[in-house]
């Protein structure tokens, strides 16, 4: 064993049960951190990933950003327009079938036509009011997760009933409907229609369970008086983080608002950041106080080897050794508390993950959901051994600027 | 013999030739002055010369600047002004590591304490100042340590630590210590200062035969007249100024 580091350990474990308390300090603040973050990142996915499923990765619809001019701006090259009508223009996206070749060319994904509006659903005198959506079963199918969440009957069902209807198993309990009921179907238009129930999803969410329902979209063009229209494009991308650059480039081409998933939720994914920050925050100051715990047992040792230092100096050893050892004690306290806490935050995490709770609210949590990343452990660790080489440093450059004369003769 | 890396007959032989070249330790116009707000002058305008093989005692009156001057000598304090010559080499004019690394290889210190690392054993102590050095193989510091330990009559105490040796018994272990690197330069401060009369004359013999049979230069600081006297030179010192004994 190299002789600095010999003398180092021989320090350390000359104060065996104070370096014992700081090894623990670090141990804990690592273990606690990764599986704070392991826990956090867990949850953060976790919730990332059921919205990600829940709503199209971008969304094309029939809004601009900016209104369009009045036609008359395009024509006279004035500086105001005043008193001009604007152009009577029909909702939704024109030409849908070019829409969907001129994109198709280069989409990395899918994507699906669909036609939405409020429609208010009657059963048994009860009312309730929707949000209800046309669309091609097999094409959504290929953009959404509701497959998957069907309760009762199949999604592709629509396929082969015009007059069929999904809805979410809140709907369904708020009017008392239930598989192969009929219920009354109908719009601002004026239009009704009678609807077979021929599935019931249960998404988790309860925004779309108590509020959403399915036909096909030629009966949602009839119910909403607006043959052969679309107003919603809705793609599902290969890669989710793809989505705002594919946004901006759908809305660059067609000139409709095209809304990634990282904008429809952009406040939510401000909270997700901030929480991150709290959360770096407090690990951050967890360590930093390990680090307080290092520089004490550190700064003792120097002074109580402060004679040692003075007898090594007169060996040979100069400031560099001196300041090395020191530091080589931080540092060992802080790698072993380190090796440890990453343990205990591995074991922390493996437990918390294995909890189960019953808990209902907007989404269901059956498991603490954690993510296991190797970053956890190396920015707990680095984090760790900054401080710890900090609270080591500080003291150790003390040590090596002590005079040996000075000690020498005070121990005279 | 174990106290010396190389044969004795070599070691004569370089103490002689060392008269011909420049002297072992040469210090000129050598002053310390601690800064403050009332300065305070440890020694003041000395010059001496030794040569290798001498055995020197620096005696004087508290307070005289004896442990100032083997400091000052021993590279282990910075001179205010003036400068120490080591085989004919200006130390001032180098790093505090050089001098660190000269400590080492060429100065061993003894002090009125033993100042052994209380956690380490005898072997371990001894053995610190070679692995420091880091020129032999760790099979060959054991053997050169036992054997030093030997010779100063500890070989059976190597595995002890120091706090189970008496205070004759620990100061030989700092002899011992000093010699590890086979520096040509002991200094000692005081080295009997604080062992009864038979371990005094114990470590002095010892000494007095690093001298005479290894050709060491051994430079003491005492208060002990008696011993100063059976030493080979007296330099002494009064208000940090070399005066006649």
């Amino acid at each position: 064993m190299p002789l600095i580091l010999s003398i180092a350990l021989t320090h350390v474990g000359g104060r065996f049960r104070q370096s014992i308390v700081s090894v623990l300090g670090v141990m804990l603040g690592v273990g606690f951190s990764i599986a704070m973050a392991a826990l956090m990142e867990g949850s953060q996915r976790d919730f990332i990933a059921t919205l990600v499923d829940a709503i199209p990765h971008v969304e094309v619809t029939d809004d601009r950003r900016e209104a369009a001019p009045p036609p008359a701006a395009a024509v006279f090259d004035a500086v105001n327009v005043i008193g001009a009508r604007p152009d009577d223009d029909t909702r939704g996206l024109r030409n849908p079938v070019r829409l969907k070749a001129m994109l198709d060319t280069w989409l990395p994904g899918e994507m699906a036509a669909s036609l939405s509006g409020q429609a208010v659903l009657r059963y048994g005198g009860k009312d309730v009011a929707v949000a209800l959506t046309g669309v091609d079963p097999a094409a959504h199918l290929r953009v959404s997760n509701i497959g998957d969440d069907m309760q009762a009957g199949s999604f592709m069902d629509l396929a082969a009933d015009l007059n069929g209807l999904i809805i979410g198993d809140g709907v369904a309990d708020k009017i008392g409907a239930s598989l192969g009921d009929t219920v009354a179907v109908s719009t601002s238009s004026g239009a009704v229609r009678r609807l077979k129930v021929i599935g019931l999803f249960h998404t988790g969410v309860t925004q779309a369970d108590d509020a959403t329902g399915y036909t096909v979209l030629k009966t949602a063009q009839v119910l909403f008086s607006r043959p052969n229209a679309i107003n919603r494009l809705s793609i599902r991308l290969d890669d989710v983080n793809s989505a705002r650059a594919v946004a901006q480039r759908v809305e660059r081409m067609t000139g409709y608002r095209a809304t990634s998933w990282q904008e429809a939720n952009e406040s939510l994914m401000e909270v997700l950041m901030v929480r991150n920050i709290i959360m770096y925050t407090v690990v951050g100051a967890i360590l930093l106080v390990a680090g307080f715990g290092i520089f004490t047992i550190v700064s003792t040792i120097v002074h109580e080897k402060a004679r040692d230092i003075a007898i090594l100096k007169s060996l040979g050893f100069d400031q560099a050794d001196i300041r090395r050892i020191f530091l080589m004690e931080g540092l060992f306290i802080g790698i072993v508390g380190s090796v440890l806490g990453s343990a205990l935050g591995y074991g922390l995490s493996v437990f918390l993950g294995s909890l189960e709770f019953e808990v209902r609210t907007n989404v269901e949590l059956t498991s603490l959901p954690m993510h296991y990343s190797v970053w956890h452990y190396a920015i707990a660790c680095g984090f760790a051994l900054f401080s710890a080489g900090i609270a080591g440093y500080l003291p150790a450059r003390r040590a090596a600027q002590l005079n040996p004369v000075d000690i020498i003769r005070g121990a005279s | 013999m174990s106290l010396s890396a190389e044969p004795e007959t070599a070691k004569r032989s370089d103490a002689g030739a060392a008269t011909a070249g420049p002297p072992l330790i040469e210090a000129r116009g050598l002053t310390r002055i601690l800064p403050g707000l009332i300065p305070v002058t440890l020694v003041r305008d000395i010059d001496l010369v030794i040569e290798a093989g001498e055995f020197v005692a620096i005696t004087g009156p508290s307070g005289s600047g004896k442990s100032s001057l083997l400091y000052l000598l021993g590279l282990l304090d910075t001179p205010t002004s003036g400068e120490v010559l080591i085989n004919g080499l200006p130390t001032h004019l180098h790093s505090e590591a050089w001098r660190a690394r000269e400590r080492l290889s060429t100065l061993g210190f003894v002090f009125q304490f033993h100042f052994l690392l209380p956690e380490f054993s005898v072997l371990e102590n001894v053995m610190i100042p070679m692995r420091k050095l880091g020129r032999l193989s760790v099979a060959e510091m054991r053997a050169r340590a036992v054997d030093i330990l030997s010779e100063l009559g500890l070989g059976d105490h190597v595995g002890k630590l120091p706090i189970q040796l008496s205070g004759g018994q620990r100061q030989r272990v700092a002899v011992a210590r000093a010699l590890a690197n086979d520096p040509p330069v002991i200094l000692a401060d005081e080295p009997t200062g604080s062992l009864d009369s038979a371990s005094s004359d114990q470590v002095f013999k010892t000494l007095r035969h690093l001298v005479d049979d290894h050709g060491k230069t051994v430079i003491a600081v005492t208060h002990d007249l008696d011993m100063a006297a059976r030493m080979d030179r007296r330099l002494h010192l009064v208000d940090g100024m070399l005066a006649d004994p």
